[in-house]
């Protein structure tokens, strides 16, 4: 398990997500301490995802969805009852497998749309944080001069940036990144891998993926899912090169998943 | 070229032929009768035609100005009721309708699509202009808004349902409260499909002649007040084409030819309305 001694911002507690009657997450008891990014690998339909969209109560969307167990959030469990799942998400931003630029909105509106919600910053402020936040996805620099026109035009790669900058605009405490690269090509994907070594220097940053390469690359603890159940957590280095399960060990090496 | 190769190329273009033959058969009606409407209308439209009113019978001369007003005023008002309640009700549909009250809204909605609209008139003079006593605008601009609702709640629900559940997603995960991400992603992504919708069912009422029989009833002189009977160009056709004057015919021709003109100016401002945005997609 990852040590108790990092800074704990969020943690799962026998956390356990359904859909109808069907446990997809079963029981899963996670640390994921402060600025440092953990990956979340496993086969297919191991239940990857649907813990990450536990994490910030994307999962009970669903038709049938329903959670059991806690997700602590600076200690408070996101799933009690006086907890307001839109502040919840506020505070977990999130991006997903594929780009989703708001087609109708412009660069700047796309990047600000998260800011405007509820109009909690001051219009002055707005554009100040919109720079801040495409600075920070690396994209600042392509799109500074056009960021009034459409965000569909931008690349694959370029989208999926902006959608990071849209998603760390409201300076969220966490960041989860659903296989944020697994519909970019190999020099987006490099990028994006570069950008969580830079922001997990401000966010803690959760990432699902279903390349054993990339968790190996960008991350600082793994955590290794296979059929809903969390079977080995711990720091990537140690993971990748002593695993202490055969059933780890068997994936890792690509002898089933 | 193998045998095999020529046998498809010879295939493809016959199925090419006849796919762009069928299109033509489909659309040729329609230039038969925009043709006609020129043929026969175009010679009876002058200044006085858009600027006076009808000529007693038996006299020549007059014009159509108090139907082109009153098609305004009535489709307008009609417009006013009917686009936001449709609008609305399409939304909820999209967006809320997964219950049972959705149900039972869709399966309304598909029934009073099907309705003939001269019982939507007798509706609407059965509880408007009966209760009133006298013909009204109002009560033809209610008629067809009954009629323009269930066509905007359908084709605006399918449009909303269109926007991808991705982007839903995102503007939830961004902390959008479920009737924001609505109203501000959905709905927006969706906008342009909705006007033209909106605007089709208004110019598909434009043309109804049926409702307005008993509702709006028709007038000689020009008028803008809604209490009162009001004429509109379906229903001037309707008197002129049924008259016994060659000229009634005649003004007919020339004010069927005004009205298919107004729904052309409705569907490319339509077209204009949803053009891109940004150019580049």
């Amino acid at each position: 398990m990852a040590p108790v001694d990092a800074t704990l911002l969020l943690a799962t507690d026998r956390l356990t997500a359904l859909f109808h009657r069907h446990a997809a997450v079963k029981e899963v008891s996670l640390l994921f301490p402060s600025n440092t990014v953990t990956a979340i690998i496993g086969p297919s339909g191991c239940g990857k995802s649907t813990l990450l969209r536990c994490l910030n109560r994307m999962h009970e969307l669903s038709d049938g969805a329903w959670v059991t167990g806690k997700v602590l959030l600076e200690g408070v469990d996101i799933y009690g009852g006086e907890v307001d799942a839109v502040q919840v998400r506020r505070r977990v931003g999130m991006v997903f497998q594929r780009p989703t630029p708001f087609p109708t909105m412009s660069i700047f509106d796309n990047v600000a749309a998260g800011l405007r919600v509820d109009g909690r910053l001051p219009t002055s402020q707005v554009a100040t944080a919109v720079e801040r936040a495409l600075q920070q996805a690396a994209l600042w620099d392509e799109v500074k001069d056009r960021l009034h026109t459409s965000a569909v035009a931008l690349s694959g790669g370029q989208q999926q940036r902006l959608c990071i900058a849209r998603a760390v605009a409201p300076q969220p405490d966490v960041l989860l990144l659903d296989e944020p690269t697994a519909s970019l090509d190999p020099a987006g994907t490099q990028r994006i891998e570069e950008l969580c070594h830079e922001l997990k220097r401000r966010y803690t940053i959760v990432i699902v993926t279903h390349n054993m390469q990339q968790a190996a690359r960008v991350s600082d603890y793994t955590a290794f899912l296979y059929l809903g159940q969390l079977i080995e957590a711990g720091r990537t280095r140690d993971l990748f090169t002593k695993p202490r399960l055969e059933q780890t060990e068997a994936y890792l090496t690509g002898r089933f998943g | 070229m193998t045998v095999r190769a020529l046998r498809r190329r010879a295939v493809s273009a016959l199925m090419t032929g006849l796919v762009a033959g069928l299109c033509l058969l489909a659309v040729l009606p329609l230039l038969f009768i925009l043709g006609d409407l020129v043929a026969k209308g175009a010679s009876s439209i002058d200044w006085h035609f858009f600027t006076r009113s009808p000529a007693p019978a038996g006299e020549s001369g007059g014009g159509v100005a108090n139907a082109i007003a009153g098609t305004g005023v009535i489709v307008g008002l009609a417009g006013l009721i009917g686009l936001p309640v449709g609008i609305g009700a399409g939304i909820f549909l999209a967006e809320y309708g997964a219950g049972r009250l959705g149900f039972f809204v869709r399966f309304v909605a598909d029934v009073m699509n099907g309705t003939p609209s001269i019982v939507v008139g007798i509706f609407a003079w059965t509880f408007i202009v009966k209760p009133v006593g006298h013909f009204s605008a109002l009560a033809g601009a209610v008629a067809l808004a009954v009629l323009m609702v269930p066509m905007i709640a359908r084709t605006s629900e399918e449009m909303v349902r269109l926007v991808p559940h991705s982007l839903r997603e995102a503007a939830l995960a961004l902390g959008y409260p479920r009737w924001r991400t609505s109203l501000r992603v959905v709905v927006r992504s969706a906008l342009s499909g909705i006007v033209t919708g909106s605007l089709v069912a208004i110019a598909r009422v434009a043309g109804e002649t049926a409702p307005l029989l008993f509702t709006a009833l028709g007038n000689l002189n020009f008028t803008t007040d809604v209490s009162q009977p009001m004429q509109t160009l379906s229903l001037q056709i309707y008197v002129y084409a049924t008259g016994p004057f060659d000229e009634w015919h005649r003004l007919a021709w020339a004010a069927a030819l005004v009205l298919m003109g107004l729904v052309l100016v409705l569907a490319l401002f339509a077209r204009w309305v949803t053009r891109e945005r940004y150019g580049a997609r």
